[in-house]
């Protein structure tokens, strides 16, 4: 795996000028230009802030190429957001040639350029440095210290990854989520011979590797929280069962093989020692949770309704799922070993495949209403319902590890429907598709990688 | 694992069959099953759908399957009667077993349709054991929404979708 063989190292890049200037002016809340650089991803309508990235200057020969690579990818990252708009190359008045000379802050504020990321790039073999430095430009000063990340050159990518990561943090105050990958199901062929594998991306949809082939109809992946295993559902051997798989060795194991049964929706808790998944025996579907190490698995429900889609809450100590226990699809919680289950929605429609934010404050879920189907989150006690999507065929989502954006299938209409990969805001901003080789369901996010 | 290869094959041999024949339960069907009965001197063809006895008779003359209602596992009236006549059919051919598969429409999520599917199966197994076929020749799994017969996203569509298909194994080897 070359992300194993990556090894980075972050230093503090001793800065040129000492930055002095961003506590120097008085901020005013009412103007942003004025005021310290800052972007307030809770409010209601967002005017992307203007953002210069040049490219990467080339510390040694011939690596001018990848200096223009990674501001690209940095680009991409914050534009992507829909919280920075960047500017083009063509606006540049100054040229940025020299990573230590001093900026000269009013060619960038005459652009109005709000945000300056200038960095440097040394390619040395497979090795690879990239440093960098973010500027306020109206404040003209830097924003946090200059830092510098070292990789080899096939992990170019996340490199970027975390420098956009660096600057979304520091301008947001909220965690990064670029330096992640997507476990999903990479789909082809007709809709009534769907050929189904296992594929894992950056977030991206970069760097797609593919995890299994698709002899066998796979199923809704989920990663662990440390992203080092995948948990999904193979009808490998005739019937739906519950396989762990290690990533970076790509080998695999049934975890639920009992005969007569089918084992579908596993999860895993925040600590990975419990998997959380349905069995259905006859017409009944139940929740049970799985001790990873011993394969001892208990009973969480009971009762003849359709019990599934268990998600555990980021503290572990309870669990949202959803039943047709009240004669349709609703949200329940329950406590995570299992008894009395209170019901969290209660809007027109159905609903469905809850997850818990990792943030612990909402739950998102797919909503199947009036022949539409939405991505909606509501809080953790069902209040505040917010539909963020609607389509034909919205469903699945997953959350980005800052819990600020959501992924989700969204399936098209017809003898030629395809399911794609979308990312939209929890504010239902900045809906986007996100490109996979082929089409993509039940993506499951990773968490920001080390 | 002899068997369960041959019920793998067959598996994927009828799904085949299933998605180039999909009118075979129309009245093409019916009248291909009537005409084996009726003129059975004028020469049956072995395992052909005139054989009473071969699992093409079975999927086409008897019919494999029995269709649902918009997210219901109970049975109709027309499902009960097909599964009367599957019960008939494994009863005269003992040899045979069966795995009942469920599906549903695409308009559900993925785990719940796993789900009600399963239900369907297992209301059409519950049925046959009901009427005398032994448990242990039934199995039941469930699609979901993961293979559909037909493509369309129109109601025509769904409700053949809908359903809980029958799919004999064992037999040819026997």
């Amino acid at each position: 795996m070359i992300y194993r063989a990556i090894c980075m190292v972050l230093a503090l890049v001793v800065a040129a000028q000492a930055p002095t200037a961003a506590q120097a002016q008085a901020p005013t809340a009412a103007q942003a230009q004025n005021g310290p650089l800052r972007i307030e991803i809770t409010e209601g309508v967002i005017e992307p802030l203007p953002v210069a990235i040049p490219d990467l200057v080339a510390e040694t020969p011939g690596s001018a190429e990848m200096g223009q690579q990674l501001a690209r990818v940095i680009a991409a990252d914050l534009s992507g957001t829909g919280l920075f708009r960047e500017l083009p190359a063509s606006a540049f008045i100054s040229q940025v040639t020299d990573f230590g000379a001093p900026v000269q802050y009013a060619d960038w504020k005459a652009i109005n350029a709000q945000a300056l990321v200038t960095g440097a790039v040394t390619v040395s073999g497979n090795n690879i440095t990239v440093k960098f430095r973010l500027h306020d430009v109206f404040s003209g000063a830097e924003l946090g210290d200059g830092l510098q990340f070292a990789g080899t050159v096939d992990g170019w990518r996340r490199i970027a990854h975390k420098v956009s990561d660096v600057v979304y943090s520091r301008i947001t105050g909220e965690g990064g989520y670029f330096d992640s990958r997507v476990v999903f199901v990479s789909e082809s062929g007709p809709k009534a011979q769907r050929r189904k594998r296992l594929a894992v991306m950056d977030y991206d949809g970069a760097n797609v590797q593919y995890l299994t082939g698709s002899e066998a109809i796979v199923l809704a992946p989920r990663f662990s929280a440390t992203g080092d295993r995948v948990l999904y559902t193979s009808y490998e051997t005739g019937f739906p069962r519950i396989y762990v798989l290690d990533v970076g060795s790509v080998q695999r194991r049934v975890l639920e093989s009992q005969q007569g049964v089918m084992s579908f929706a596993p999860r895993f808790s925040p600590d990975g020692r419990t998997v959380v998944y349905s069995l259905s025996q006859g017409s009944n579907t139940d929740i049970f949770a799985m001790d990873v190490a011993s394969g001892a698995s208990r009973r969480l429900t009971s009762g003849p309704a359709i019990e599934t889609a268990p998600s555990y809450s980021p503290d572990g100590a309870q669990i949202v799922f959803e039943s047709d226990r009240s004669g349709s699809q609703q949200l329940y919680v329950m406590p995570s070993s299992g008894g009395e289950a209170r019901r969290i929605s209660f809007g027109k429609g159905r609903y469905g495949t809850p997850v818990w934010s990792p943030r612990g404050d909402l739950i998102a879920f797919t909503k199947q209403s009036q022949g539409r189907f939405h991505i909606g989150v509501m809080l953790v006690d069902g209040s505040e319902e917010r539909l963020l999507t609607a389509s034909f065929l919205d469903e699945g989502p997953t959350w980005s590890p800052n819990g600020r954006v959501i992924m989700f299938a969204r399936e098209t209409q017809g003898a030629a429907g395809r399911s794609t990969l979308y990312s939209v805001d929890i504010t239902g901003r900045n809906l986007r598709p996100v490109r996979t080789p082929d089409g993509g369901s039940d993506p499951s996010w990773g968490p920001l990688q080390r | 694992m002899k068997l369960k290869s041959s019920i793998l094959m067959l598996v994927a041999a009828l799904s085949v069959a299933a998605c180039t024949n999909p009118d075979r339960f129309g009245s093409d069907g019916v009248g291909a099953g009537g005409d084996p009965l009726a003129g059975a001197d004028t020469g049956i063809v072995p395992g052909s759908a005139s054989d009473p006895a071969s699992p093409a008779y079975f999927q086409q003359a008897v019919g494999d399957r029995v269709l649902f209602a918009v997210d219901q596992s109970t049975l109709t009236p027309e499902g009960r009667s097909t599964l009367d006549g599957q019960a008939a059919w494994l009863l005269a051919n003992a040899d045979y077993t069966a795995v009942i598969e469920g599906h549903a429409d695409e308009q559900g999520t993925r785990e719940y349709n796993l789900a009600l599917g399963a239900r369907r199966a297992d209301a059409a197994r519950a049925y046959l054991q009901s009427q005398g076929v032994p448990g242990g020749r039934l199995q039941v799994v469930s699609y979901g929404k993961e293979r559909p017969i037909e493509v369309c996203s129109e109601e025509a569509c769904y409700s053949k979708n809908r359903r809980a298909v029958t799919v004999l194994a064992g037999g040819l080897t026997s």
